[in-house]
Protein backbone atom coordinates (compact mmCIF):
# COMPACT_ATOMS: atom_id res chain seq x y z
CA UNK A 1 0.00 0.00 0.00
CA UNK A 2 2.82 2.63 0.79
CA UNK A 3 6.32 2.12 0.08
CA UNK A 4 8.96 4.01 0.99
CA UNK A 5 12.65 3.24 -0.93
CA UNK A 6 15.44 4.75 0.02
CA UNK A 7 14.06 7.88 0.69
CA UNK A 8 15.77 11.27 2.46
CA UNK A 9 15.26 14.89 2.59
CA UNK A 10 16.98 18.03 4.04
CA UNK A 11 15.06 21.31 4.70
CA UNK A 12 18.69 22.76 4.42
CA UNK A 13 21.90 21.98 3.33
CA UNK A 14 24.05 19.91 5.38
CA UNK A 15 20.93 19.21 7.92
CA UNK A 16 19.49 15.87 6.98
CA UNK A 17 16.18 15.43 8.31
CA UNK A 18 15.19 11.90 7.30
CA UNK A 19 18.25 9.94 5.73
CA UNK A 20 17.76 7.13 3.21
CA UNK A 21 14.54 5.37 4.88
CA UNK A 22 13.13 2.31 3.33
CA UNK A 23 10.04 0.40 4.69
CA UNK A 24 6.72 -1.41 3.51
CA UNK A 25 3.15 -0.91 4.37
CA UNK A 26 0.60 -3.09 3.83
CA UNK A 27 -3.20 -2.36 3.31
CA UNK A 28 -4.94 -2.84 6.30
CA UNK A 29 -2.14 -2.45 8.41
CA UNK A 30 -2.08 0.03 11.84
CA UNK A 31 1.49 1.28 12.11
CA UNK A 32 2.45 4.16 14.76
CA UNK A 33 4.92 6.07 13.95
CA UNK A 34 7.45 7.17 17.31
CA UNK A 35 10.24 9.11 17.90
CA UNK A 36 11.70 12.01 20.14
CA UNK A 37 10.54 15.71 19.22
CA UNK A 38 12.11 16.97 15.70
CA UNK A 39 12.98 12.95 14.86
CA UNK A 40 11.13 13.66 11.75
CA UNK A 41 7.64 12.33 12.02
CA UNK A 42 5.83 15.13 10.50
CA UNK A 43 8.35 15.46 7.79
CA UNK A 44 8.33 11.91 6.53
CA UNK A 45 4.25 12.46 6.41
CA UNK A 46 4.71 15.71 4.44
CA UNK A 47 7.19 13.67 2.11
CA UNK A 48 3.90 10.77 1.52
CA UNK A 49 1.76 13.34 1.01
CA UNK A 50 3.87 15.06 -1.73
CA UNK A 51 3.71 18.32 0.50
CA UNK A 52 7.26 18.37 0.30
CA UNK A 53 10.20 16.67 -2.07
CA UNK A 54 13.08 15.06 -1.28
CA UNK A 55 14.96 12.28 -2.81
CA UNK A 56 14.22 8.80 -3.37
CA UNK A 57 11.00 6.88 -4.10
CA UNK A 58 7.87 6.34 -2.56
CA UNK A 59 4.98 5.00 -3.61
CA UNK A 60 1.16 4.90 -2.76
CA UNK A 61 -0.65 1.87 -4.01
CA UNK A 62 1.99 1.23 -6.62
CA UNK A 63 2.18 4.63 -8.05
CA UNK A 64 4.88 6.90 -7.29
CA UNK A 65 4.37 10.30 -5.62
CA UNK A 66 4.84 13.03 -8.22
CA UNK A 67 3.42 16.31 -9.54
CA UNK A 68 1.29 14.13 -11.64
CA UNK A 69 -0.14 11.61 -9.68
CA UNK A 70 -0.25 13.78 -6.90
CA UNK A 71 -4.18 14.06 -6.92
CA UNK A 72 -4.89 10.45 -7.58
CA UNK A 73 -2.83 9.76 -4.51
CA UNK A 74 -4.14 12.25 -2.28
CA UNK A 75 -7.66 11.01 -2.89
CA UNK A 76 -6.63 8.27 -1.12
CA UNK A 77 -4.94 9.41 1.74
CA UNK A 78 -6.68 11.60 4.68
CA UNK A 79 -4.33 13.44 6.78
CA UNK A 80 -5.07 14.57 10.44
CA UNK A 81 -2.32 18.13 10.94
CA UNK A 82 -0.31 18.15 13.78
CA UNK A 83 -2.08 21.85 13.87
CA UNK A 84 -5.57 21.72 13.88
CA UNK A 85 -5.70 25.22 13.07
CA UNK A 86 -4.35 24.86 10.02
CA UNK A 87 -6.27 21.90 9.12
CA UNK A 88 -9.62 23.64 9.80
CA UNK A 89 -10.45 26.75 7.08
CA UNK A 90 -14.27 26.67 6.77
CA UNK A 91 -16.34 28.85 9.01
CA UNK A 92 -17.89 25.85 10.51
CA UNK A 93 -16.95 22.33 11.78
CA UNK A 94 -19.78 21.24 9.52
CA UNK A 95 -18.94 23.39 6.46
CA UNK A 96 -15.18 21.97 7.02
CA UNK A 97 -16.44 18.48 7.03
CA UNK A 98 -18.29 18.23 3.49
CA UNK A 99 -15.26 20.47 1.41
CA UNK A 100 -13.54 17.14 1.07
CA UNK A 101 -16.48 14.73 0.22
CA UNK A 102 -18.06 17.70 -2.24
CA UNK A 103 -14.74 18.47 -3.80
CA UNK A 104 -14.68 14.08 -4.56
CA UNK A 105 -18.07 14.31 -5.90
CA UNK A 106 -19.81 12.09 -3.46
CA UNK A 107 -23.35 13.38 -3.71
CA UNK A 108 -24.61 15.95 -0.96
CA UNK A 109 -27.04 13.42 0.73
CA UNK A 110 -24.38 10.77 1.08
CA UNK A 111 -22.10 13.33 2.33
CA UNK A 112 -25.04 14.59 4.71
CA UNK A 113 -25.17 10.84 5.84
CA UNK A 114 -21.76 10.65 6.18
CA UNK A 115 -21.21 13.88 8.26
CA UNK A 116 -23.88 13.12 10.86
CA UNK A 117 -22.58 9.33 11.20
CA UNK A 118 -19.13 10.73 12.13
CA UNK A 119 -20.31 13.27 14.31
CA UNK A 120 -22.50 10.21 16.28
CA UNK A 121 -19.35 8.14 16.63
CA UNK A 122 -17.08 10.85 17.53
CA UNK A 123 -19.42 12.07 19.84
CA UNK A 124 -19.52 15.61 18.48
CA UNK A 125 -23.16 16.35 17.31
CA UNK A 126 -23.54 19.20 19.37
CA UNK A 127 -20.18 20.55 17.71
CA UNK A 128 -21.94 20.47 14.04
CA UNK A 129 -23.09 24.00 13.53
CA UNK A 130 -20.15 25.30 16.02
CA UNK A 131 -17.58 28.43 14.76
CA UNK A 132 -14.17 27.03 14.44
CA UNK A 133 -12.39 29.59 15.87
CA UNK A 134 -15.16 29.64 18.72
CA UNK A 135 -14.08 25.99 20.03
CA UNK A 136 -11.38 24.84 21.94
CA UNK A 137 -7.96 23.43 20.91
CA UNK A 138 -9.43 19.91 21.97
CA UNK A 139 -12.43 20.28 20.58
CA UNK A 140 -10.79 21.71 17.16
CA UNK A 141 -8.84 18.63 17.04
CA UNK A 142 -11.96 16.05 17.23
CA UNK A 143 -13.48 18.12 15.01
CA UNK A 144 -10.41 17.82 12.58
CA UNK A 145 -10.50 14.13 12.72
CA UNK A 146 -13.88 14.08 11.88
CA UNK A 147 -13.37 16.04 8.72
CA UNK A 148 -10.68 13.44 7.65
CA UNK A 149 -13.22 10.79 8.38
CA UNK A 150 -15.79 11.86 6.45
CA UNK A 151 -13.55 11.97 3.46
CA UNK A 152 -12.96 7.76 3.73
CA UNK A 153 -9.69 7.55 2.40
CA UNK A 154 -8.45 4.61 2.01
CA UNK A 155 -5.70 5.18 4.39
CA UNK A 156 -5.40 7.30 7.09
CA UNK A 157 -2.04 9.29 8.41
CA UNK A 158 -2.59 10.84 11.77
CA UNK A 159 0.11 13.68 13.17
CA UNK A 160 -0.19 13.51 16.60
CA UNK A 161 -4.47 12.94 17.30
CA UNK A 162 -3.96 12.61 20.73
CA UNK A 163 -1.83 15.80 22.17
CA UNK A 164 -4.06 18.41 23.21
CA UNK A 165 -6.75 16.06 23.98
CA UNK A 166 -8.63 15.35 26.99
CA UNK A 167 -8.57 11.66 28.85
CA UNK A 168 -12.05 10.86 27.76
CA UNK A 169 -11.69 12.82 23.83
CA UNK A 170 -8.48 10.95 23.77
CA UNK A 171 -10.20 7.48 24.71
CA UNK A 172 -12.93 8.07 21.93
CA UNK A 173 -10.14 8.92 19.31
CA UNK A 174 -8.56 5.39 20.53
CA UNK A 175 -11.41 3.43 20.14
CA UNK A 176 -12.22 5.26 16.80
CA UNK A 177 -8.76 4.38 15.51
CA UNK A 178 -9.32 0.48 15.97
CA UNK A 179 -12.37 0.43 14.79
CA UNK A 180 -11.32 1.84 11.56
CA UNK A 181 -10.64 -0.86 8.52
CA UNK A 182 -8.38 1.37 6.55
CA UNK A 183 -4.80 1.39 6.78
CA UNK A 184 -3.20 3.63 9.46
CA UNK A 185 0.23 5.61 10.50
CA UNK A 186 -0.02 7.10 13.30
CA UNK A 187 2.60 9.34 14.51
CA UNK A 188 2.77 10.01 18.16
CA UNK A 189 5.05 10.19 21.09
CA UNK A 190 1.63 8.85 23.34
CA UNK A 191 3.23 5.31 23.47
CA UNK A 192 0.62 4.28 25.63
CA UNK A 193 -2.23 4.92 22.45
CA UNK A 194 -0.03 3.51 20.16
CA UNK A 195 0.19 0.29 21.95
CA UNK A 196 -3.46 0.22 22.15
CA UNK A 197 -4.03 1.18 18.57
CA UNK A 198 -1.32 -0.13 16.30
CA UNK A 199 0.14 -4.06 15.74
CA UNK A 200 3.62 -2.51 14.27
CA UNK A 201 6.09 0.57 15.48
CA UNK A 202 8.47 2.20 13.35
CA UNK A 203 10.65 3.96 15.38
CA UNK A 204 12.58 6.90 13.98
CA UNK A 205 15.40 8.23 15.41
CA UNK A 206 18.07 11.14 13.68
CA UNK A 207 16.27 11.07 10.73
CA UNK A 208 16.91 6.56 10.37
CA UNK A 209 14.72 3.64 11.39
CA UNK A 210 16.35 2.44 14.43
CA UNK A 211 13.77 -0.38 14.87
CA UNK A 212 10.97 -1.66 12.93
CA UNK A 213 8.56 -4.37 14.55
CA UNK A 214 5.57 -5.74 16.36
CA UNK A 215 4.39 -3.01 18.93
CA UNK A 216 4.11 -4.99 21.65
CA UNK A 217 7.88 -5.90 21.23
CA UNK A 218 9.54 -2.52 20.67
CA UNK A 219 7.71 -0.68 23.17
CA UNK A 220 8.60 -3.54 26.02
CA UNK A 221 11.84 -2.28 25.25
CA UNK A 222 12.98 -0.14 27.85
CA UNK A 223 16.78 -0.03 26.56
CA UNK A 224 15.74 0.66 23.32
CA UNK A 225 13.23 3.60 23.91
CA UNK A 226 15.66 5.08 26.23
CA UNK A 227 18.72 5.05 23.86
CA UNK A 228 16.14 7.57 21.75
CA UNK A 229 14.60 10.05 24.34
CA UNK A 230 11.53 8.11 24.82
CA UNK A 231 10.17 6.19 28.05
CA UNK A 232 8.29 2.78 28.33
CA UNK A 233 4.45 3.74 28.21
CA UNK A 234 2.92 4.11 31.58
CA UNK A 235 1.11 0.83 31.63
CA UNK A 236 3.86 -1.20 31.00
CA UNK A 237 6.51 1.05 33.05
CA UNK A 238 5.23 -1.09 36.40
CA UNK A 239 5.74 -4.53 35.37
CA UNK A 240 8.34 -5.58 33.19
CA UNK B 1 -10.26 41.25 24.32
CA UNK B 2 -7.47 42.99 22.81
CA UNK B 3 -8.04 44.75 19.59
CA UNK B 4 -7.83 41.82 16.77
CA UNK B 5 -9.51 39.73 18.43
CA UNK B 6 -12.52 42.08 18.61
CA UNK B 7 -11.86 42.34 15.07
CA UNK B 8 -11.97 38.95 14.58
CA UNK B 9 -14.95 38.39 16.39
CA UNK B 10 -16.79 41.51 14.57
CA UNK B 11 -16.39 38.99 11.71
CA UNK B 12 -17.32 35.77 13.80
CA UNK B 13 -20.35 37.97 14.52
CA UNK B 14 -21.36 38.31 11.19
CA UNK B 15 -21.42 35.10 10.36
CA UNK B 16 -23.68 34.24 12.83
CA UNK B 17 -25.80 37.31 11.89
CA UNK B 18 -26.12 35.52 8.90
CA UNK B 19 -26.81 32.19 10.32
CA UNK B 20 -30.09 33.45 12.15
CA UNK B 21 -33.21 32.62 10.63
CA UNK B 22 -36.28 34.67 9.85
CA UNK B 23 -38.39 35.47 6.33
CA UNK B 24 -35.81 37.79 5.11
CA UNK B 25 -32.62 34.98 5.88
CA UNK B 26 -35.03 32.58 3.65
CA UNK B 27 -35.27 34.29 0.59
CA UNK B 28 -32.79 33.23 -2.28
CA UNK B 29 -29.39 34.72 -2.28
CA UNK B 30 -30.24 35.87 -5.87
CA UNK B 31 -33.55 37.44 -5.15
CA UNK B 32 -32.01 39.55 -2.19
CA UNK B 33 -28.81 40.51 -4.17
CA UNK B 34 -30.87 41.60 -7.46
CA UNK B 35 -33.06 43.54 -4.81
CA UNK B 36 -30.24 45.61 -3.25
CA UNK B 37 -28.62 46.40 -6.69
CA UNK B 38 -32.14 47.21 -7.77
CA UNK B 39 -33.10 49.63 -4.31
CA UNK B 40 -28.64 51.28 -4.70
CA UNK B 41 -29.37 51.90 -8.02
CA UNK B 42 -32.93 53.62 -7.52
CA UNK B 43 -31.51 55.40 -4.51
CA UNK B 44 -28.40 56.70 -6.73
CA UNK B 45 -30.77 58.23 -9.69
CA UNK B 46 -32.36 60.29 -7.50
CA UNK B 47 -31.87 64.01 -8.60
CA UNK B 48 -30.17 66.02 -6.11
CA UNK B 49 -32.77 68.29 -4.85
CA UNK B 50 -35.69 65.24 -4.68
CA UNK B 51 -34.54 64.94 -0.59
CA UNK B 52 -38.49 64.43 -0.19
CA UNK B 53 -38.63 61.27 -2.59
CA UNK B 54 -35.78 59.93 -1.44
CA UNK B 55 -36.63 59.93 2.53
CA UNK B 56 -39.29 57.55 1.51
CA UNK B 57 -36.61 54.99 -0.03
CA UNK B 58 -35.47 54.53 3.78
CA UNK B 59 -38.90 52.68 4.30
CA UNK B 60 -36.88 49.75 2.92
CA UNK B 61 -34.23 49.60 5.33
CA UNK B 62 -36.51 50.19 7.96
CA UNK B 63 -38.65 47.12 6.83
CA UNK B 64 -35.65 44.97 6.50
CA UNK B 65 -34.81 45.65 9.88
CA UNK B 66 -37.94 44.61 11.15
CA UNK B 67 -38.18 41.48 9.57
CA UNK B 68 -34.72 40.14 9.56
CA UNK B 69 -34.61 41.11 13.90
CA UNK B 70 -31.05 42.20 12.70
CA UNK B 71 -30.36 45.00 15.25
CA UNK B 72 -29.95 48.55 13.48
CA UNK B 73 -27.88 49.33 16.41
CA UNK B 74 -25.28 46.42 15.13
CA UNK B 75 -25.50 47.43 11.78
CA UNK B 76 -25.00 51.66 12.94
CA UNK B 77 -22.28 50.32 15.03
CA UNK B 78 -20.32 48.42 12.45
CA UNK B 79 -20.61 51.42 10.22
CA UNK B 80 -19.18 54.31 11.92
CA UNK B 81 -16.12 54.31 10.49
CA UNK B 82 -17.23 54.11 7.00
CA UNK B 83 -20.20 56.43 7.71
CA UNK B 84 -18.95 59.68 8.38
CA UNK B 85 -16.43 59.14 5.44
CA UNK B 86 -19.56 58.86 2.97
CA UNK B 87 -21.36 62.01 4.72
CA UNK B 88 -18.54 64.05 4.52
CA UNK B 89 -18.99 63.73 0.28
CA UNK B 90 -21.50 66.40 -0.10
CA UNK B 91 -20.02 68.77 2.98
CA UNK B 92 -19.01 71.48 0.25
CA UNK B 93 -22.03 71.77 -1.65
CA UNK B 94 -23.51 74.14 0.21
CA UNK B 95 -20.59 76.57 -0.41
CA UNK B 96 -20.92 76.09 -4.46
CA UNK B 97 -24.95 75.86 -4.94
CA UNK B 98 -25.97 79.07 -2.96
CA UNK B 99 -29.12 80.00 -4.34
CA UNK B 100 -32.36 79.49 -2.30
CA UNK B 101 -34.65 76.68 -3.62
CA UNK B 102 -37.39 76.84 -0.99
CA UNK B 103 -38.31 78.61 2.37
CA UNK B 104 -38.76 76.87 5.63
CA UNK B 105 -41.20 79.87 7.21
CA UNK B 106 -39.05 83.31 6.12
CA UNK B 107 -35.78 81.63 6.00
CA UNK B 108 -33.98 80.57 2.48
CA UNK B 109 -32.98 76.91 2.05
CA UNK B 110 -30.09 76.94 -0.32
CA UNK B 111 -29.78 74.26 -3.37
CA UNK B 112 -26.38 73.22 -2.13
CA UNK B 113 -27.92 72.46 1.32
CA UNK B 114 -30.96 69.89 -0.19
CA UNK B 115 -28.26 68.44 -2.17
CA UNK B 116 -26.12 67.96 0.27
CA UNK B 117 -28.20 66.18 2.79
CA UNK B 118 -29.74 64.03 -0.64
CA UNK B 119 -25.94 62.87 -0.78
CA UNK B 120 -25.59 62.09 2.56
CA UNK B 121 -28.80 60.37 2.98
CA UNK B 122 -28.19 58.00 -0.27
CA UNK B 123 -25.01 57.24 0.92
CA UNK B 124 -26.78 56.28 4.21
CA UNK B 125 -29.69 54.32 2.86
CA UNK B 126 -26.85 52.71 0.34
CA UNK B 127 -24.43 51.15 2.80
CA UNK B 128 -27.15 50.00 5.21
CA UNK B 129 -28.68 48.30 2.48
CA UNK B 130 -25.45 46.55 1.53
CA UNK B 131 -25.08 45.69 5.09
CA UNK B 132 -28.81 44.38 5.13
CA UNK B 133 -27.59 41.80 2.54
CA UNK B 134 -24.49 40.80 3.96
CA UNK B 135 -25.83 40.25 8.07
CA UNK B 136 -28.85 38.67 6.22
CA UNK B 137 -26.83 35.88 4.08
CA UNK B 138 -24.57 33.86 4.62
CA UNK B 139 -21.03 34.33 2.60
CA UNK B 140 -21.17 30.92 0.88
CA UNK B 141 -24.77 31.24 0.01
CA UNK B 142 -23.56 34.82 -1.71
CA UNK B 143 -20.87 33.64 -3.60
CA UNK B 144 -22.46 30.46 -4.51
CA UNK B 145 -25.29 33.26 -5.90
CA UNK B 146 -22.59 35.47 -7.48
CA UNK B 147 -21.65 32.10 -9.54
CA UNK B 148 -25.21 31.50 -10.39
CA UNK B 149 -24.99 34.68 -12.03
CA UNK B 150 -22.02 34.28 -14.06
CA UNK B 151 -19.65 36.15 -11.83
CA UNK B 152 -16.10 34.89 -12.73
CA UNK B 153 -15.36 31.64 -10.83
CA UNK B 154 -12.13 33.44 -9.88
CA UNK B 155 -13.61 36.39 -8.73
CA UNK B 156 -15.96 35.09 -6.12
CA UNK B 157 -13.04 32.80 -5.02
CA UNK B 158 -11.34 35.78 -4.44
CA UNK B 159 -14.15 37.17 -2.63
CA UNK B 160 -14.47 34.03 -0.27
CA UNK B 161 -10.65 33.66 0.43
CA UNK B 162 -10.62 37.44 1.02
CA UNK B 163 -13.39 36.95 3.44
CA UNK B 164 -11.14 34.13 5.13
CA UNK B 165 -7.65 35.04 5.19
CA UNK B 166 -8.64 38.35 6.99
CA UNK B 167 -9.84 35.98 9.54
CA UNK B 168 -6.35 34.47 9.40
CA UNK B 169 -4.25 37.28 9.86
CA UNK B 170 -6.31 39.13 12.44
CA UNK B 171 -5.63 35.62 14.36
CA UNK B 172 -2.44 35.68 13.89
CA UNK B 173 -2.08 39.71 15.68
CA UNK B 174 -4.07 38.70 18.10
CA UNK B 175 -1.61 35.78 19.28
CA UNK B 176 1.05 37.71 18.45
CA UNK B 177 0.11 40.88 20.79
CA UNK B 178 -0.89 38.48 23.52
CA UNK B 179 2.46 37.05 23.57
CA UNK B 180 4.15 40.17 23.68
CA UNK B 181 2.07 41.56 26.12
CA UNK B 182 2.29 38.92 28.50
CA UNK B 183 6.25 39.54 28.38
CA UNK B 184 5.96 43.29 28.30
CA UNK B 185 3.74 44.34 31.25
CA UNK B 186 2.60 47.95 31.53
CA UNK B 187 3.28 48.94 27.88
CA UNK B 188 0.90 50.16 25.90
CA UNK B 189 0.68 48.56 22.49
CA UNK B 190 3.91 47.49 20.50
CA UNK B 191 6.79 49.43 21.20
CA UNK B 192 8.28 50.90 18.09
CA UNK B 193 11.82 48.73 18.64
CA UNK B 194 9.77 45.98 17.81
CA UNK B 195 7.50 46.92 14.93
CA UNK B 196 10.00 46.05 12.37
CA UNK B 197 10.70 41.90 14.24
CA UNK B 198 7.17 42.21 14.94
CA UNK B 199 5.67 42.69 11.13
CA UNK B 200 8.24 40.46 9.87
CA UNK B 201 7.34 37.60 12.03
CA UNK B 202 3.43 38.54 10.90
CA UNK B 203 4.05 38.29 7.81
CA UNK B 204 6.52 34.53 7.92
CA UNK B 205 3.35 33.37 10.02
CA UNK B 206 0.31 34.51 8.00
CA UNK B 207 2.41 33.17 4.93
CA UNK B 208 2.92 29.77 6.34
CA UNK B 209 -0.66 29.24 7.87
CA UNK B 210 -1.94 30.39 4.22
CA UNK B 211 0.74 27.73 2.75
CA UNK B 212 -0.73 24.92 5.57
CA UNK B 213 -4.33 26.05 4.95
CA UNK B 214 -3.91 25.71 1.31
CA UNK B 215 -2.33 22.96 1.66
CA UNK B 216 -5.07 21.53 3.75
CA UNK B 217 -7.39 22.71 1.12
CA UNK B 218 -5.40 20.31 -1.69
CA UNK B 219 -4.85 17.36 0.67
CA UNK B 220 -8.89 17.37 0.74
CA UNK B 221 -9.49 17.98 -3.13
CA UNK B 222 -9.36 21.57 -3.61
CA UNK B 223 -9.35 21.81 -7.35
CA UNK B 224 -9.89 25.15 -8.28
CA UNK B 225 -13.69 25.57 -7.21
CA UNK B 226 -15.55 26.39 -4.38
CA UNK B 227 -18.31 23.84 -3.36
CA UNK B 228 -20.53 26.28 -1.86
CA UNK B 229 -23.20 25.43 0.73
CA UNK B 230 -26.57 24.12 -0.62
CA UNK B 231 -28.34 26.46 -1.56
CA UNK B 232 -32.34 26.08 -1.61
CA UNK B 233 -34.51 25.86 -5.14
CA UNK B 234 -35.99 29.44 -6.21
CA UNK B 235 -39.26 29.79 -4.67
CA UNK B 236 -41.85 31.13 -6.22
CA UNK B 237 -41.84 33.16 -2.82
CA UNK B 238 -38.49 34.53 -4.16
CA UNK B 239 -39.83 35.82 -7.33
CA UNK B 240 -42.57 37.31 -5.88
CA UNK B 241 -40.29 39.47 -3.09
CA UNK B 242 -37.61 40.27 -6.18
CA UNK B 243 -40.53 41.78 -8.68
CA UNK B 244 -42.77 42.91 -5.54
CA UNK B 245 -39.54 45.28 -4.15
CA UNK B 246 -38.31 46.36 -7.50
CA UNK B 247 -42.07 47.32 -8.53
CA UNK B 248 -41.98 49.60 -5.37
CA UNK B 249 -38.78 51.13 -6.16
CA UNK B 250 -40.09 51.97 -9.41
CA UNK B 251 -43.50 53.22 -7.99
CA UNK B 252 -41.27 55.23 -5.60
CA UNK B 253 -38.95 56.31 -8.29
CA UNK B 254 -41.20 58.28 -10.33
CA UNK B 255 -44.20 59.42 -8.23
CA UNK B 256 -43.45 61.08 -5.32
CA UNK B 257 -45.39 59.87 -2.78
CA UNK B 258 -44.38 62.23 -0.10
CA UNK B 259 -45.84 65.18 -1.58
CA UNK B 260 -48.76 63.30 -2.47
CA UNK B 261 -49.49 61.89 0.87
CA UNK B 262 -48.29 65.65 2.16
CA UNK B 263 -51.18 67.25 -0.10
CA UNK B 264 -53.83 64.62 0.71
CA UNK B 265 -53.27 65.68 4.47
CA UNK B 266 -53.03 69.40 4.03
CA UNK B 267 -56.68 69.13 1.75
N1 LIG C 1 10.13 24.26 7.82
C1 LIG C 1 11.30 23.79 8.35
N2 LIG C 1 12.46 24.35 8.01
C2 LIG C 1 13.63 23.87 8.52
N3 LIG C 1 13.71 22.84 9.38
C3 LIG C 1 12.57 22.24 9.75
C4 LIG C 1 11.30 22.68 9.26
N4 LIG C 1 10.34 21.91 9.79
C5 LIG C 1 10.99 21.02 10.59
N5 LIG C 1 12.33 21.21 10.57
C6 LIG C 1 13.34 20.42 11.28
O1 LIG C 1 13.23 19.08 10.87
C7 LIG C 1 13.35 18.20 11.95
C8 LIG C 1 12.17 17.22 11.99
O2 LIG C 1 10.97 17.94 12.25
P1 LIG C 1 9.57 17.23 12.35
O3 LIG C 1 9.41 16.32 11.21
O4 LIG C 1 8.55 18.29 12.52
O5 LIG C 1 9.72 16.39 13.71
P2 LIG C 1 8.63 15.65 14.57
O6 LIG C 1 7.33 15.77 13.89
O7 LIG C 1 9.13 14.25 14.64
O8 LIG C 1 8.65 16.27 15.92
C9 LIG C 1 13.47 19.06 13.19
O9 LIG C 1 14.81 19.04 13.62
C10 LIG C 1 13.08 20.44 12.76
O10 LIG C 1 13.87 21.37 13.41
MG1 LIG D 1 5.62 16.58 14.38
Amino acid sequence: MIEFRNVSFSYEKDTPVLQDLSFRIDAGESVGLIGANGAGKSTLMKLLLGLLQGQGEILVDGLAVSKATLPEIRRRLGFVLQNSDHQMFMPTVYEDMIFAPLNYGVSREETEQRVDAVLEQLGLTALKHRHNHKISGGEKRMAAIATVLAMEPEVILMDEPTSALDPYNRRIVINTICSLSQTRLIASHDLDMILDTCDRVILLSQGRIAADGPAREILRDRALLEAHRMELPFCLAGRE
Amino acid sequence: MNKSEQALSALAEMDELAARQSPIHRLHPIAKLLVTIAYIFTVVSFGKYQLSGLAVMALYPVLLFQLSGIPARTCFHKLRIVLPLVMAVGLFNPFFDRSPLLYLGTVPVSGGVISMLSLMVKGVLCLTASFLLIAATPIDSLCAALRRLHVPSLLVTLLLLTYRYVGVMTEEVSIMTDAYRLRAPGQKGIHISAWGSFLGQLLLRSMDRAQELYASMLLRGYHGHFHYAAVNPFRPADGAYLVCCIAVFALLRFVNVAELLGRLLVR
